[in-house]
């Protein structure tokens, strides 16, 4: 198995810019610490062959402890607004702010699909789901978004 | 609107990794460390320094080898080496004269570790044989065996391999070459 540091030094950058995605700038990094504290104690991986997909699973599993810390948190309102809040810092990529807005499963599918660029067979991997589900829920999300995807 | 990969700044993500390595407790620290005989990959666990190596193969050959002996979980951790890099800078610079280092024997046998730990009672400055050496691991008639260990020393200059010579004064083998062990003596003020 590969040293754990050309790993950190291979996955770097693909876990911080799905995490930037996923639950902002600004929380990104206490997700990052997390996911790669994680990845180290469980290291190297079993049955994984594609790691890649591994430490996007893990940094998938954080974005949501992050989401349902947030969700623990919030006030609630009277009223439940109409259309998905945008909740994105100035300056950020507003699209993505919209995608953290989808429900867990179609966000889950269409931020480690085209965030963290996996293959709909490895979101489906990481989601525990058949990769027609995975397919599904990334279709569906990017429906709710009214998104084309350019690549 | 379309759905583009984010943009990111990579130095946002360096930094997080740096943050990642501060905070983290690998099995295995390394770094590298300038020195007159070289570049030097210094590694330690938990327990102390486990290998000094002579970078000539190259970082990524050492580290990897590293992963295969002791644990995967490695990381560049330069702070967790603050004290070993310190205590060669004095070395070099001629202002110590013994190593106060804890060091990890993880990777040897029972008579090598003893040849090891001989070695590194041989103060600065003095030489020994390998029948010397040998012997006072316990068995004067292996100094063949003593040859060998101390040729499988993983963290050279901290134990001072090089202070250890043929009957004749001879200076045999190193395992960086020669040259940096006449260096090393050299530095310590023996005539070679």
């Amino acid at each position: 198995m590969i040293p754990f540091q050309r790993f950190l030094d291979e996955q770097r950058d693909a876990v911080w810019r799905f995490l930037v995605a996923a639950v902002g700038r600004d929380a990104a990094d206490d997700c990052f610490q997390e996911t790669f504290l994680a990845a180290m104690a469980a290291y190297p991986p079993r049955h994984d062959r594609n790691l890649r997909g591994w430490v996007l699973t893990i940094a998938n599993n954080k974005a949501l402890d992050h989401h349902r810390a947030r969700a623990r948190r919030a006030v609630p309102v009277e009223e439940v607004p109409e259309v998905a809040v945008w909740d994105g810092e100035p300056g950020e990529d507003e699209v993505w702010a919209r995608v953290r807005a989808l429900p867990d499963k179609q966000r889950a599918a269409v931020l480690l699909r085209y965030a963290g660029d996996l293959t709909h067979r490895q979101v489906a991997a990481a989601l525990g789901c058949t990769e027609e589900a995975a397919r599904r829920s990334a279709h569906e999300g990017l429906k709710k978004l009214r998104l084309e995807v350019t690549r | 609107m379309t759905l583009a990969p984010p943009a990111f700044d990579p130095a946002d993500a360096a930094a997080a990794a740096r943050r990642f390595t501060d905070a983290a407790e690998p099995d295995v620290a390394y770094a590298t460390v300038d020195s007159p005989v070289g570049l030097l990959v210094v590694a330690a666990t938990p327990r102390g320094l486990v290998r000094l190596a002579y970078e000539d193969g190259g970082v990524d050959a050492i580290v990897e080898s590293l992963a295969a002996r002791l644990s995967p979980r490695i990381l560049e951790a330069p702070a967790r080496l603050d004290a070993v890099r310190r205590e060669l800078d004095e070395y070099f610079a001629g202002r110590r004269r013994a190593f106060d280092l804890d060091i990890d024997w993880a990777l040897y046998s029972d008579f090598g570790r003893r040849v090891l730990q001989a070695t590194a009672r041989i103060p600065f400055g003095a030489t020994a044989t390998y029948g010397q050496v040998a012997a006072r691991a316990g068995n004067a008639k292996a100094s063949r065996a003593a040859g060998r260990a101390l040729g499988a020393n993983a963290i050279p200059i901290v134990v001072p391999c090089h202070r250890v010579i043929g009957t004749s004064g001879r200076l045999v083998g190193y395992t960086g070459g020669v040259e940096r062990k006449v260096a090393l003596l050299r530095l310590e003020g023996v005539e070679v």
